[in-house]
């Protein structure tokens, strides 16, 4: 990495000129530096409006990047590693979007675990490539999905000499990584594509001590989401490519679904937040890891919670854990994680990312305060002098294996009939139940539905998981195929 | 020469003190602290743009959040200051023989070094031999106390700023947890008057009616404070603060005060109708 070019901001430079010349607009957006809408410059500030512009010349285009925003993409590629960086204005998943249609056609096989994010089975949905599911190791005790051991991924390749992709979580939600170096040299070894979720794994790029990266490990493309560990603003994020595949082809394959319109708030979010990641990550993850080990020994020494960390490695299914994530177990206390969770927000006002069957997540960041992590430790503290229970039993198995039945794109495009959820057994689902966050499927489009998936899911409603993806919000009936 | 210290109450009222001359400046890792000297006011102390205390009003505030709980309680040995860096809480403390321990938990070791040089009538406090100072945050330096004090006092200000954690539902339980079965916890509870701060206030209410079996309200005029208004929690476990209130026994101490009196005591829980009206409300909203 070139640290003198990374203290440059092509976008935001380039806005910044822009903004100085005065420039009379004739052209959209209509609200014209916001003199036509009042209230939303009373709302967001002027210099946010202002920032809010069209594509043009001295602006470049994100449909075609030539100038300012290909020199931003290029300084992106080169702060994380890779041959090429794109800006992402649609999320992450329009990012991990992009990778399996850039890897996969319709028909084509993709190998890939289970615990993904719902993106990037709507991916296969749109494509109508056949997912091939390397189950994950599940923890018994901690009830969730793990990584893929490497001996399943091999033995999933060699099952599929004729698929095209693998897919990894790096890391996972809750922080955990498969051998991404292995994996990799299996798939090349056998001319197959990598291609790595991390939505949770940005800052993985800029601390030697935290788990590899995946343009490290050698991976063929990477979503990166940006706008989680990376400060900049929701929405934004990055598709990392390495020179193993064709750029101009995976430009091509975003402009598919990509706005024409992109928005500059979040070019130059990403722009700058790339800056600051590569002038000032390093201290900054060191700053978070320390943040987190403090917080999980001080709620193990509450009693009743399990903050885990590198201790769960077990070498295979849990190669590496970032240890920036803070997940903790809560079920000894005899509360569920979304128990935890709704106690933290309705009653100590504090929000964390989410609560599982089993697990809180509290997502630590740049922008943390010891003194933050003080009042989760101590409210983590309280709720288990007021409310907690002994623990009795309950559902814990996170994670249920799935079958396949039919792909995802002819499952939902299929003709279906709505059936209350209780009769549902033994049909194929055509759409997808899960609970969000985390995103990762209970069900999706043409899977066989069985009657502990829908004791599952009735369970995590019950227990008031924010259950979607279904027809039905109540879930009351699920579409399956006639 | 027009030197003027301004503080923003709300976005539109504005408080100015003429200042004579500024005579410390500094950020440490919780806040910028500064220093001033004015006419009428003499020397005060601002934490990140906002009054903490002045030399002239700060005896109001420094009484009624001690003498208020130790002329209800009838025999405090050991007693927890969260804040109370200036040490004008422990010098109120420091009159009352049969107090044993002190301990004054100040998490900014400069705001305690800025007041030992700056302020050193309110900073003799610490010098007691009884008081124990620990710089450690709040919320930390309770977590795993229990059953240990009979008077926590929270003279932590700012509900928004880096104190905010010692004003929230898990503090107050922290209190709970951390005091005997008699033990009495006072804390500021804001400044009601401007729509910018009732919700604060109404919210502080809530959570220590919920934690406490007895969560009352006082009052007290604190010209520096925001509309000159300045409410008190009183939050306890057995001792009602007026039912409970023995007039003879501490007047007989003779201990000099300039706002605090016995009278005045039982005036300041008698509270404007309004305000009544807002903490009856959060009162009511638990209830349901």
């Amino acid at each position: 990495m070139d640290i003198e070019r990374q203290k440059s901001a092509p976008v935001y430079e380039a806005l910044e000129r822009f903004r100085k010349q005065r420039v009379v607009p004739f052209d959209v957006p209509g609200h014209k530096r916001g003199r036509g809408n009042p209230e939303l410059v009373k709302l967001l500030g002027e210099q946010c409006v202002s920032l809010d512009v069209n594509s043009m010349k001295p602006l470049d285009n994100l449909c075609h990047p030539v100038s300012v925003i290909y020199e931003a993409e290029q300084l992106a590629a080169d702060a994380f590693g890779a041959a090429h960086a794109y800006f992402m204005v649609g999320g992450t998943t329009s990012a991990v979007q992009s990778m399996i249609l850039t890897a996969c056609k319709a028909g084509d096989k993709i190998i890939l675990p289970r615990n993904v994010h719902k993106s990037v089975i709507n991916a296969l949905v749109l494509c109508g490539a056949v997912p091939v599911y390397v189950n994950p190791d599940v923890d018994n005790h901690i009830g969730i999905a793990l990584g893929m051991e490497t001996s399943q991924v091999e033995k999933a390749l060699n099952d599929n000499p004729d698929a095209v992709a693998v897919f990894v979580n790096n890391p996972t939600y809750y922080g955990i990584c498969s051998d991404l170096r292995a994996i990799v040299k299996l798939a090349h070894d056998r001319g197959m594509l990598v291609l790595v979720d991390e939505a949770h794994g940005t800052h993985l790029y800029f601390h030697e001590k935290l788990p590899v990266s995946a343009m490290e490990a050698g991976a063929d493309m990477a979503a990166v989401s940006m706008h989680k560990s990376g400060g900049s603003l929701t929405q934004s994020s990055l598709l990392l490519a390495n020179h193993t595949v064709n750029t101009r082809y995976i430009q091509q394959i975003i402009n598919l679904t990509q706005t024409t319109s992109a928005s500059y708030l979040l070019m130059s979010s990403l722009d700058i937040s790339r800056r600051n990641l590569a002038l000032r990550g390093h201290d900054s993850f060191e700053k978070v890891s320390s943040m987190a080990e403090y917080a999980r020994e001080e709620i193990n020494s509450i009693g009743g919670y399990y903050a885990y960390g590198k201790d769960i490695v077990n070498g295979s299914s849990i190669f590496d854990y970032d240890v920036t994530k803070l997940s903790v177990y809560t079920r000894d206390m005899g509360l569920t994680g979304i128990e935890v969770y709704d106690l933290l927000r309705d009653e100590y006002d504090i929000q964390i990312e989410f609560g599982d069957i089993g697990n809180i997540l509290a997502y630590i960041s740049i922008g943390d305060r010891i003194q933050d992590i003080e009042r989760l430790v101590g409210a983590l503290e309280d709720i288990k002098r007021l409310y907690s229970r002994t623990s009795s039993k309950l559902h814990n198995a996170e994670y249920i294996a799935p079958i396949v039945a039919a792909t995802p794109q002819e499952a939902f495009y299929a003709d279906k009939e709505l059936l209350p959820i209780r009769e549902t057994a033994g049909r194929i689902c055509s759409e997808f139940v899960m609970c969000y966050p985390p995103g990762i499927p209970i069900l999706a489009p043409g899977e066989q539905i069985t009657e502990e998936i829908i004791d599952y899911i009735l369970y995590a409603k019950d227990k008031g998981c924010s259950m979607q993806g279904m027809e039905d919000p109540e879930i009351s009936k699920l579409n399956v195929l006639k | 020469m027009d030197f003027w210290f301004s503080e923003m109450h709300t976005s539109n009222v504005k408080m100015s003190i003429r200042v004579d001359k500024q005579l410390f400046s500094k950020e440490s890792d919780f806040q910028r602290i500064d220093v001033f000297e004015s006419p009428e006011f003499g020397k005060f102390l601002t934490s990140d743009g906002s009054v903490i205390f002045s030399e002239q009003d700060e005896f109001t505030y420094d009484e009624m959040i001690v003498h208020v709980p130790m002329a209800v309680h009838p025999c405090v040995r050991k007693v927890l200051v969260i804040g109370g860096g200036d040490g004008g809480v422990a010098r109120e403390l420091s009159y009352y023989d049969e107090i044993e321990q002190i301990d004054v938990v100040e998490p900014d070791e400069m705001f305690v070094n800025v007041c030992k040089e700056f302020f050193p009538d309110n900073a003799k406090g610490l010098d007691d031999p009884r008081v124990i100072v620990t710089n450690r945050d709040g919320l930390r330096f309770l977590r795993g106390k229990q059953d240990e004090y009979d008077l926590i006092i929270n003279d932590s200000t700012d509900p928004f700023g880096h104190t905010a954690g010692l004003f929230t539902k898990e503090f107050y339980g922290s209190c709970y947890k951390a005091l005997h079965d008699d033990g009495i916890m006072v804390y500021q509870h804001g400044s009601p008057f401007f729509d910018e701060d009732e919700e604060a206030c109404r919210a502080m209410h809530r959570k220590a009616y919920k934690s406490f079996p007895i969560s009352r309200v006082y009052q007290a005029h604190i010209p520096t404070c925001p509309s000159g208004y300045w409410l008190f929690g009183f939050a306890s476990k057995k001792y009602h603060p007026l039912k409970d209130l023995d007039p003879e026994r501490w007047n007989k101490r003779g201990l000099k005060t300039w706002y605090y009196s016995t009278n005045l005591h039982a005036g300041a829980f008698m509270l404007p109708k309004y305000v009544e009206d807002l903490l009856k409300e959060e009162e009511g909203a638990e209830k349901k």
